[in-house]
């Protein structure tokens, strides 16, 4: 096994062409539990902790760039007024050890149905920067996820980067799991409100061979007390219902099949309650994403 | 492969590195620095935290080439380097603080000190991890509360669940590293 590490991207994609079979690792907290174990190792490692560039992040007009190399730990501390969502998911990665290394990217690259980032990127939009030496392309996060730990990304091609769009509204997340550190979800729910769209997006983990949205919940938008008041009871059942819908979950050694149908309901209720009363508190969302006329 | 690194403000070298090995045991097994422990090698348990440019870090979970050039403080090192604001800020620094002697010489961290005097070691084999973890918290947060040190020690492991008494520990530590002033931690 070769062990390559570029200093710029550009040579980690001329890297990533001369060996597409290379395995890119950042913070390594899922690729060194395979090679701990004894698991057949790669031809390569691709270290891409040298590459400085991919070690930042950026607001471009309405959108935040997050770079491959931005560890959960920075999503917590730097982004969680910006994406609100995804440092709650951040914040139950693993424990702080793990929230050190590991990245956005590693859990995109690692493609679990269970990684605790993507039932945000699914609900708040975001997009893949996929890279290499032919080009660059965006790839929606709808049509990231191919299967079960598998991608849509070419075999020479790198994460740079993510894009997502500055808050729009009050976001949150849950995830069920038998502590509330070092877990694996057993279902997870990221729900994000549009308020000048009055849309909903919702986007569940861990209850199907790729995370994926829940789009007949999300078409319950305009059932939703976007100008405050309680939540209609008959709205958030039928808002649990179909999500629990959308889901295909199986039985595994975390839970069974029933129990993630149930408790994912139960989530998804839970979170679009959270989120809308994150909108009664707030007095301007549209102070905060700068985007009132949108 | 080569590996160079500051190790305990020290540069080292390892030689013969197999590309998918972890940084824990180049460490152990290459560099002979046992204090930091090997359990899970998977990075549930925290026995193997280490500073890696000043932040703490499961060091079975790194692997040994990505920590060419960076900086490395581990249990062994802890009470000279304890690592600081300015190591994470510029690698390189090492972050060098006073130390406390004890009756034989050797020097301990004031979290060392506060894990003996509290009681907080039982078969020992986790408190390299959790002395390392704590150090980091303190920094950051001089008087934790419960929960805080909870959170903060989410991914340490002891095994002979005397975590009670690791928590006396913490808050004793707190309190002498606040009574000893800020240079002390």
């Amino acid at each position: 096994m070769e062990f390559v590490r570029p200093t710029t991207f550009a040579d980690a994609l001329a890297e990533k062409a001369a060996r597409p079979q290379a395995v890119p690792i950042l913070g390594g907290t899922d690729l060194m539990v395979g090679l701990n174990a004894g698991h057949p190792p790669p031809p390569a490692l691709l270290d891409l902790t040298a590459v400085a560039e991919l070690d930042a992040w950026a607001v471009d007009d309405d959108e935040v760039w997050i770079g491959a190399g931005v560890t959960y730990r920075r999503l917590i501390t730097e982004l969680g007024t910006l994406c609100p969502g995804l440092a709650l998911a951040a914040r139950t990665v693993g424990s702080p050890q793990i929230r050190n290394r590991a990245t956005l990217a590693g859990n995109l690259g690692t493609a679990s149905p269970g990684g605790d980032t993507h039932p945000v990127l699914l609900a708040t939009g975001a997009v893949v920067e996929a890279a290499s030496v032919r080009g660059q392309r965006a790839i929606p996060i709808d049509d990231f996820y191919a299967g079960v730990k598998r991608h849509a990304l070419a075999p020479d091609e790198l994460i740079r980067g993510v894009r997502l769009p500055i808050r729009r509204g009050p976001q949150q997340f849950a995830k069920v799991g038998t502590r509330n550190a070092m877990v694996i979800a057993v279902c997870s729910v990221a729900v994000a409100l549009d308020v000048a769209r009055r849309t909903v997006r919702v986007g569940v983990g861990s209850v199907a061979p790729t995370p994926r949205r829940a789009l007949a919940a999300e078409d319950l938008a305009s059932g939703l007390p976007w100008d405050g008041g309680p939540l209609d009871d008959d709205v958030a059942r039928r808002f649990g219902a179909a999500v629990a819908a959308a889901t295909a979950p199986i039985d595994d050694v975390r839970g069974t099949a029933a129990y993630r149908r149930h408790s994912v309901e139960v989530l998804a209720r839970r979170t679009l309650a959270w989120a809308l009363a994150d909108l009664d508190r707030s007095e301007a969302w549209d102070g905060m994403t700068g985007r009132s006329e949108a | 492969m080569r590996v160079t690194l500051t190790v305990n403000g020290e540069q080292r070298t390892a030689d013969d590195v197999w590309p998918g090995e972890s940084l824990l045991f180049t460490l152990r097994e290459r560099l002979g620095l046992p204090g930091t422990k090997n359990a899970c090698e998977q990075g549930e348990c925290g026995s193997c935290t280490v500073l890696l440019d000043g932040l703490p870090v499961c060091a079975c979970l790194v692997a040994a080439g990505q920590a060419q050039g960076r900086t490395v403080v581990t249990v062994e090192g802890i009470a000279r380097y304890p690592g600081s604001i300015a190591a994470r800020n510029e690698r390189g620094a090492d972050g060098a603080a006073p130390t406390a002697a004890t009756a034989d010489g050797s020097t301990l961290h004031p979290v060392q000190e506060a894990f003996v005097a509290a009681g907080a070691v039982q078969c020992g084999f986790c408190t390299p991890g959790l002395v390392v973890a704590v150090v980091d918290l303190l920094r950051t947060r001089p008087h934790p509360t419960d929960s805080e040190i909870r959170e903060a020690l989410a991914g340490n492991l002891c095994r002979c669940t005397g975590y009670e008494k690791i928590l006396d520990a913490v808050h004793l530590a707190a309190q002498r590293l606040a009574a000893a002033g800020p240079d002390a931690s």
